[in-house]
């Protein structure tokens, strides 16, 4: 019978039905960090169990980390207990730590993939919602709460319940200055930010067959944003050069074998799936929020939405947005005033997109009433963007230059929106308070639309701007 | 481990309107520089009960009843649509629970939400959207009444109304057996745990 992607590893990861009528599913890699771990450890030590695969879990630290601070005791001694936790958690129990001063270390959901760790046809945990991300390597991942994470490390396993399958097809070409940011947000725009509940998200058709690996797993990433705990893109020969040769990929005589394992996991061409959508690639503009939630989004150039357009069952959350958004109905987001400007987060912090606003960016300068940080994601794309001299770039504009961490995506760390300051941010929750101040203003947006937002201090059309 | 079987709550009501309740409303991220959940329960709707002034907001969580759940540790909350969705974060079902809620009734749960919760022997049963708007009305009505979740029935009833309520049957099962922690569970299976391990290329070696 022909099968997804999903049924397939599902079902090569079953260990077995429980009681309840669940899955016991096997995961066979577990990433961990500072946020979501250290209470999973103590329930760990309160039932006396040991960590059952050491060498299938994964740590690195990203969400408590300063970016503008590089040596240790941290000023802040919440942050700086929670990273000794997690050392001596990971030395305790022989778990490999992507730590600081090991040149790897960064977003988790950048790691995984930079190190090899990241395959086809796996199974993939983490205590973090935009696990997800790892999907676009046509993985099964999906985050889990901290009761899991114990789960996970005791038994290597979690009690499941399969997902429904949705393909989602964008076709054509994408115009210029349109990115794969946009056609995320234009899909949970059009989905909802609750159409994902009990679907796994396959992506598919042309435009992802023509997307990098990093571009697929900007998508991916911001799945749970539509609801759907995971998502991914089949593997192909894009997914195999971009694992080849990296330190956990399997080397030699394994290679070749790994590869007709992985393939043989990608969705049958005939199977069946419970949901099809399909979108046109040209249809997409340049896409921002303008609310708060990651499902109100419009094109750069449409006016938000009048209220009594809405339905009902949206009006009331959107009338609470335009309330903290200090913005109203029917006039053009376009030309709103932007405080901050946040380039990184586990979405669009990878070497792709600071390549891609670095090579527009020449000339311009961030406007005198506007911060902009930019954030790699992991050291290794630090050090691969200085090779290139992009932190020139950045710097010569206006930008703050920071080390590898999760910043200002979810302010659990210095960086954090200052009173009702609007932040054009490439990262992926516009919520409220996300951003570390309870009246702070997020709108989402691609990196390139955040460069332009930096140097005019204004929500503005990065095609217009650049000359795309 | 042995674990109290939940087959009914009945405590009283607080409504929490709203749709799309995201789990940094429930718990801000700043509340998650910890490495114990103790302490959590305080800050349950942080800042969206207290003003960037400190001073308190009007918020259902601020209310008098609020005040008798927190004491009691038995109070069952009503919701909206896709409550908890967003982060991961069990911190934001612990909030709640150490706040005292011991049951959620909503229109629908985020997945890694509900399950969080379930996982922590508190159920979050779904009612038809105007079977919800009902409860809602008479919550807000009769403010501290008692609602009554009945897991063997599958029902809510408050006053004298009763609703028909919707949970997975999986997570229906795991409560009103007392296994709602599935740790006992998943550790039976090891050697079949092991047999998979060494099924897959990627993890023997």
């Amino acid at each position: 019978m022909a099968k997804t992607l999903f049924q397939k590893v599902w079902e090569a990861h079953t260990v077995r039905q429980l009681p309840n009528g669940q899955t016991q599913l096997f995961i066979g890699t577990h990433l961990i960090h500072e946020v979501t771990s250290p209470q999973a450890f103590g329930m760990l030590r309160d039932l006396g169990l040991k960590v059952k695969y050491p060498h299938r879990t994964f740590a690195t630290v990203d969400h408590i980390v300063p970016t503008n601070e590089l040596k240790e005791p941290y000023s802040d001694p919440i942050a700086q207990e929670m990273i000794e936790a997690l050392r001596k958690n990971t030395k305790d129990y022989g778990i490999r730590f992507f730590d600081t001063s090991t040149g790897m270390q960064g977003i988790v959901h950048m790691v995984g993939p930079e190190q090899g760790i990241t395959q086809p046809g796996t199974t993939i945990a983490c205590g973090d919602s935009h696990t997800a991300t790892h999907g676009a390597f046509g993985a099964i991942a999906f985050g889990i709460g901290t009761t899991q994470v114990r789960d996970v490390l005791a038994t290597q396993t979690l009690s499941l319940s399969p997902l429904k399958v949705r393909r989602i097809e964008v076709n054509g070409k994408l115009r210029p200055g349109v990115y794969a940011k946009d056609v995320i947000l234009h899909i949970i725009r059009d989905l909802g930010v609750n159409g994902g509940i009990g679907f796994a998200y396959e992506y598919a058709g042309s435009t992802f067959d023509n997307f990098s690996l990093e571009e697929r797993m900007t998508v991916c990433n911001m799945s749970i944003e539509g609801g759907a705990r995971c998502g991914y893109v089949n593997p192909d020969e894009k997914t195999f050069e971009y694992i080849k040769g990296r330190p956990h990929a399997p080397k030699a005589a394994d290679w070749d074998a790994a590869v007709v394992r992985w393939k043989s996991f990608a969705s049958d061409p005939d199977c069946k799936y419970d949901d099809i959508k399909v979108y046109r690639a040209e249809d997409i503009r340049p896409t921002v929020t303008w609310g708060i939630t990651p499902g109100q989004a419009i094109f750069i150039d449409e006016k938000m939405p009048a209220l009594e357009l809405l339905n009902a069952a949206d009006r009331a959350t959107a009338e609470d947005a335009y309330k903290h958004m200090k913005l109203s109905p029917s006039t053009p987001i376009k030309g709103t005033k932007v405080d901050v400007a946040f380039l990184g987060s586990c979405t669009n912090g990878r070497i792709s997109d600071l390549r891609e606003v670095a090579k527009y960016l020449k000339g311009h300068k961030v406007s005198p009433t506007v911060k902009a940080i930019v954030v790699p994601g992991s050291q290794l794309t630090a050090i691969q963007a200085v090779k290139e001299g992009l932190d020139k770039v950045f710097i010569d504009a206006g930008f703050e230059w920071r080390g590898a961490g999760c910043s200002m995506c979810l302010a659990m760390n210095p960086d954090k929106l200052v009173g009702d300051q609007l932040c054009a941010s490439s990262s992926n929750r516009n919520f409220k308070g996300r951003q570390g101040s309870q009246t702070g203003r997020t709108v989402l947006m691609s990196p390139l639309m955040v460069a332009a937002a930096a140097i005019t201090g204004q929500v503005s059309d990065a095609r217009e701007i650049f000359k795309v | 481990m042995s674990l109290a079987k939940i087959t009914q709550v009945k405590a009283p009501a607080l409504a929490v309107p709203g749709d799309d309740i995201d789990t940094d409303r429930i718990i801000p991220a700043r509340f998650l520089r910890c490495v114990t959940f103790e302490g959590l329960g305080e800050h349950a709707f942080r800042d969206e009960r207290t003003g960037p002034d400190g001073q308190d907001r009007p918020h259902p969580l601020n209310s008098e009843q609020a005040a008798q759940i927190a004491k009691d540790k038995k109070g069952v909350m009503v919701v909206g649509f896709n409550f908890g969705c967003g982060s991961s974060r069990e911190h934001a079902p612990q909030s709640l629970w150490r706040f005292g809620f011991t049951a959620l009734v909503g229109g629908s749960f985020a997945e890694i939400f509900f399950g969080n919760s379930t996982a922590l022997g508190v159920p979050c049963v779904t009612l038809s959207k105007d079977d919800l708007a009902e409860l809602n009305l008479f919550v807000q009505k009769n403010p501290g009444t008692e609602v009554a979740i009945d897991l063997e029935k599958m029902n809510v009833s408050a006053g004298d109304k009763t609703w028909k309520a919707s949970i997975p049957a999986s997570a229906r099962e795991s409560l009103i057996s007392g296994k709602w922690d599935p740790i006992a569970d998943l550790l039976e299976g090891s050697s079949a745990i092991e047999k998979t391990a060494q099924s897959l290329a990627y993890v023997a070696k």
